[in-house]
């Protein structure tokens, strides 16, 4: 078993010491808040010598992904970080890091999107980045995102996945935030996410490769898409299967969807990231006063645990989903839109309220909670479902 | 062991190495790209000099020499770009329509 020191520390400060752990061979990074202090640690590591990885300072994220594309296609085990803006700039090397079938692993701090200027936290940087084709796992606390990130290494390099994945953390909560984290020794993480062997390296000079080939003017594209669509759905299993190993070897807990009272819960609210704490505080005390209600988070958005969420909301007198993003014109945001459609296919009806919270930082208020829980008891009591998405505690006229 | 690409128009994604990776160095030999073609050369014997001006400037090595004399072209994959017709000194290659007939020779 491996040994563990329990630290008080910041999500970023643990997650670079989780690449440390994982001894990426590169790193090409740009500085960006909420995100900056995990390369800036990464960067401490390796000027130390506490690591032996090639950093490469980039002037962009827009280069930053780009070197991590090249340095991953020529065979090296390949991390960065990003938040925000940085994300966006990433966004068409996202797509090629995902269809070159390319391991690399990166930390996203989740923080609002310009206009107007906010540097806080929601999600919109990240659902920005949903249909990317990267797997992508949330934190909702500096453990998990720990955890998460030493997990997301062994699933990218799995040879039924072969695909990016993403670490994402809540931006200042998560990020800056000094929490109470459990972390392993480096030859038990060392041990665990193994010496990366690359399928097609371009440093191969034995066995030469060509990466980035065209595939259009009838060209099979079409079945590369599909290739990656069964990636992504391998990656079902071996997220799970990484997960047991890494529960067995952490002693922590781990499924692509937490749930919390559903064993007897009549309503639920559905969330991601670090506001589940929140819900689950509120939850507590309503049980307390013999209320059944339950809290599930979910851990990993791609894939989409869609077959998990049915059978856990299954027979749900309401169900609210929380979204700190927005889907301008779209019936819900992102989350709403996705668990909407994983109960379509059960027997009977679930009924599904959409709010949007904390936009660009906007204060995760324990009354806003008390509220869902309040409309929640409204609908499972037959009030008709409101239109959504509700803005959850944005000012109104009285 | 050659890459067998000779079924890849009926190959299911399965078939596809993951990421279009290509997994063979140089086999852009077995791969026709001259469909692209739009105009294709054709070269006066009798003007030509064999000066080899086309050989050395063409893209896509689709210019066959044998004995140091162009003896025709690769148009499996010379795609018409008509660099060779623009160099040419002595105006031996005109750039003829795809589908067209081909001048007489005279």
């Amino acid at each position: 078993m491996p040994t563990q020191k329990t630290l008080a520390a910041t999500g970023n400060s643990v997650v670079a010491e989780a690449m440390r752990q994982c001894a990426p061979d590169v790193m090409a990074a740009y500085p960006i808040t909420p995100q900056t202090t995990i390369v800036e640690e990464f960067a401490a590591f390796v000027a130390k010598g506490r690591v032996h990885t090639e950093y490469v300072t980039v002037e962009s994220e827009h280069s930053a992904m780009s070197a991590c594309i090249g340095a991953s296609a020529a065979g090296a085990r390949v991390m960065t970080a990003t938040s925000s803006q940085g994300l966006a700039l990433m966004w068409e090397e996202l797509h090629i890091a995902s269809g070159m079938r390319l391991p690399i692993v990166m930390a996203n701090a989740n923080r609002a999107l310009s206009a107007p200027i906010n540097i806080h936290c929601d999600h919109s940087d990240i659902m920005g980045a949903r249909d990317s084709g990267w797997i992508t796992y949330f934190a909702e606390t500096a453990q998990e995102a720990y955890d998460n990130t030493i997990m997301a290494v062994r699933v990218a390099e799995h040879p039924d996945v072969l695909l990016p994945v993403m670490s994402a953390l809540d931006g200042f909560i998560t990020t800056h935030s000094i929490d109470r984290v459990c972390v392993m020794d480096d030859e038990s993480v060392a041990g665990f996410v193994g010496q990366y062997v690359p399928k097609n390296a371009l440093l191969d000079t034995d066995a030469p490769v060509l990466h980035g080939a065209f595939a259009g003017l009838g060209g099979p594209y079409f079945e590369f898409k599909k290739q990656q669509r069964v990636a992504m759905e391998n990656a079902r299993a071996v997220i799970k299967a990484v997960g047991a190993e890494y529960s067995a070897l952490s002693g922590r807990p781990f499924d692509v969807i937490e749930t919390w009272g559903m064993e007897d819960a009549e309503t639920a609210v559905v969330v991601l990231g670090s506001t589940a704490g929140n819900v689950r505080h509120v939850a507590r005390d309503l049980r307390a006063s013999g209320e059944k209600v339950g809290v599930v988070k979910i851990r990993v958005w791609r894939p989409f645990p869609y077959a998990e969420l049915a059978a856990a909301l299954k027979g749900l007198k309401a169900v609210a989903v929380l979204d700190r993003a927005e889907s301008f014109g779209a019936e819900g945001a992102p989350l709403f839109l996705e668990v909407r459609s994983a109960l379509y296919d059960l027997a009977g009806h679930v009924p599904v309220v959409g709010y949007v919270y904390g936009l660009g930082g906007s204060d995760v208020r324990l009354e806003l909670m008390e509220q869902v829980f309040a409309d929640l008891s409204d609908i499972a009591g037959g009030s008709a479902v409101p239109a959504g998405p509700i803005y959850l505690g944005a000012r109104e006229e009285a | 062991m050659k890459w067998d690409i000779s079924e890849m128009g009926s190959w299911t994604y399965k078939q596809f190495p993951p990421g279009a990776v290509i997994p063979e160095a140089g086999n852009s030999d077995d791969y026709i790209t001259g469909g692209w073609r739009s105009e294709r050369p054709w070269r006066n014997d009798d003007k030509c000099t064999q000066c080899l001006l086309c050989w050395i400037v063409c893209p896509d090595s689709s210019i066959h020499v044998a004995n140091e004399k162009v003896t025709d072209f690769d148009l499996d994959h010379c795609k018409g770009c008509g660099i060779c017709a623009q160099v040419c000194p002595v105006d031996a290659i005109d750039m003829v329509p795809e589908g067209c007939e081909l001048p007489e020779v005279k």
